[in-house]
């Protein structure tokens, strides 16, 4: 089982991002499970979403406390959230910045697989958004999916140009950009 | 044809409602059910659903108004949570001493104060004494199995009563997950059209709701009281012929996960089940011979199925997501009713998850732990509260 944890702000999307994600490893034949943490989410507040991914049936119903992955949608958390609390060794983390993934690592001060891409300058390029709140959902994905390989980009894509509310081909393009971009371990 | 979607409970909610083809809808919104009915005016909207939606004010209403269109002979539905459960505490009392099948969804959700909209089996069980047949669902597919099976069992001639589907807050309501959304017409057969033998019907006039007097009332009770007796055999036939149709077994009464001679029983409600059964087949791996029993049905209480399934059992462990004061958590009690008399074992009432506490795999690991260890050392405690702030390093380590 994988189990992955986004960090976003009302409004970035980052429960659509724990769903997309979902829905393109489903579509792939494993069991999945996305949803929100239970809280009373509001515009701007921090946001944390969860996925859940399993060739067997998930039916860990749980909240995620010690995640594989970790995505951060808005660097401004760093601040206020503790976003590696439980990172299992290993567990890879993926930041929307365009600052090279070895500073990023001296910021967490952990030793993990640490990926970036700017995804909010991506959004911006394909009209996601506005300048001030760039929906940066549908970029970072492409990110997650180049730096750990859950799905195949393929499937994503399928999923963003499906399952996308407006601008679905300007969200499939963020995605594509993202993976093509995204800098880390194997992918300077 | 039918179609895998990945939806929350509250969609699901809203599918079984669509697929059960109800007639008339009468709802008021509150967190966590509020996506229920936005999902059902959006559906009627589109015409995707052919059913009346009836704005109403409040909860209370919104029962009242699904009990004026059930006694049309309308199928009626409402969904609501918490506190608007206990606005509606009346009528739920009054749907079925009418004898009507309504079905509603309740989001399980704790009552305050303190304010909390996160999971809690409270609300429901403090409803247990209203005449209402109760359902507790494990995950999302069966909250849209249910409400489709809870018409079917409702509407029989025999029973003729109203029915809770009821889900965890966030934890279903919220949450997404693939379920199967059937093809109408294989529902259609399954549920045929509501046509009740009394309804308000100018051609065919009867009086509702008119005075009991005393030597009348008692009878009107008993004939309820006799429908719950029939219910349980009913609810088993109904959830057999629906797996048999749809392949999803949902457990009927009680769904017995590797019971089989077992010396520890574990017995869950809601999704705390799911999560456990991950748990129990670690135990089991581990050497130790432990079952879970899903209580699915809380009204009509499974008083016989219990006595069944404890038969060679050593110590059963209860795990409540409610408790009510000065009596302890609901199920244990009920159990030890159940088993009076027929049962010599061991029993203990864990308090666990009230206002959406996180019951993680680890925390259900330590109470089934506890539950084995009293099989050597005996009773300690008939009721304990689980990870509370002043025991958590015992219940999470």
């Amino acid at each position: 089982m994988i189990e992955i944890r986004f960090h976003g702000r009302g409004g970035q999307g980052a429960v659509t991002a724990s769903e997309f994600l979902a829905r393109a490893a489903f579509n792939e034949g494993n069991d999945v499970q996305a949803f929100p943490m239970y809280g009373v989410e509001r515009r701007g507040a921090p946001v944390t979403a969860f996925t859940r991914i399993d060739s067997k049936a998930v039916r860990n119903k749980a909240q995620i406390h010690e995640p594989d992955v970790v995505i951060v949608m808005d660097m401004a958390l760093l601040d206020a959230v503790d976003v590696t609390a439980g990172l299992k060794p290993g567990g890879k983390v993926i930041l929307n910045t365009g600052k090279a993934p070895e500073e990023l690592k001296k910021t967490l001060g952990v030793d993990n697989p640490v990926y970036t891409v700017d995804a909010s300058s991506i959004a911006v390029q394909h009209r996601l958004g506005s300048k001030v709140a760039p929906i940066v959902n549908t970029a970072i994905l492409g990110a997650v999916v180049k730096a750990t390989g859950l799905v195949k980009i393929e499937s994503l894509l399928d999923v963003v140009r499906e399952d996308a509310p407006v601008k679905k081909k300007e969200n499939a393009k963020a995605t594509q950009q993202a993976y093509d971009e995204v800098r880390g371990e194997n992918h300077d | 044809m039918s179609e895998m979607k990945i939806v929350s409970g509250n969609f699901a909610a809203a599918y079984g409602a669509k697929l059960s083809r109800v007639e008339v809808v009468a709802a008021y919104p509150i967190t966590p059910q509020t996506e229920v009915v936005e999902k059902i005016a959006q559906l009627v909207s589109e015409g995707e659903m052919d059913a009346e939606y009836v704005m109403v004010e409040s909860e209370h209403s919104a029962m009242a108004a699904c009990i004026a269109a059930s006694n049309t002979g309308a199928r009626a539905y409402t969904a609501s949570s918490a506190h608007g459960l206990a606005l509606m505490h009346e009528l739920l009392i009054w749907a079925s001493g009418a004898r009507l099948p309504v079905v509603m969804t309740n989001i399980n959700r704790a009552m305050g104060p303190p304010w909390s909209v996160w999971a809690d089996h409270h609300d429901t069980l403090a409803q247990k004494g209203t005449g209402q047949m109760q359902f507790f669902c494990e995950n999302n597919q069966e909250v849209l199995d249910s409400v489709i099976m809870a018409y079917k069992i409702g509407e029989d001639a025999e029973i003729m009563l109203p029915s809770m589907v009821v889900e965890d807050a966030f934890i279903l309501s919220h949450t997404k997950e693939p379920v199967e959304i059937y093809d109408q017409e294989l529902v259609d057969e399954f549920l045929p059209s509501y046509d009740p033998e009394y309804k308000l019907d100018v051609e065919r006039p009867f009086g509702f709701g008119s005075l009991g007097m005393p030597d009348w009332y008692m009878d009107f009770r008993y004939k309820i009281a006799e429908a719950f007796e029939k219910a349980p055999d009913k609810i088993e036939k109904v959830n057999k012929e629906f797996s048999e149709i749809f392949g999803n077994d949902n457990g009927g009464l009680i769904e017995e996960y590797k019971t089989d001679g077992v010396d520890v029983l574990i017995v869950t409600m809601g999704s705390i089940s799911s999560t456990s059964k991950d748990v129990i087949d670690e135990l089991r791996a581990e050497g130790h011979n432990i079952g879970l029993a899903r209580l699915r049905t809380f009204r009509p209480f499974p008083v016989e199925k219990f006595r069944k399934i404890t038969k060679g059992v050593n110590v059963v462990g209860v795990m409540d997501r409610s408790y009510t004061f000065g009596h302890g958590g609901d199920a244990a009690r009920e159990i030890k009713d159940a088993l009076y008399g027929h049962r010599d074992l061991i029993l203990k009432d864990y308090i666990v998850g009230l206002g959406g506490r996180d019951m993680t795999p680890k925390i259900l690991k330590n109470i089934m732990l506890d539950a084995i260890s009293l099989q050597d050392k005996g009773l300690d405690n008939e009721i304990e509260w689980v990870d509370l702030r002043i025991n958590q390093e015992r219940w999470r380590r």
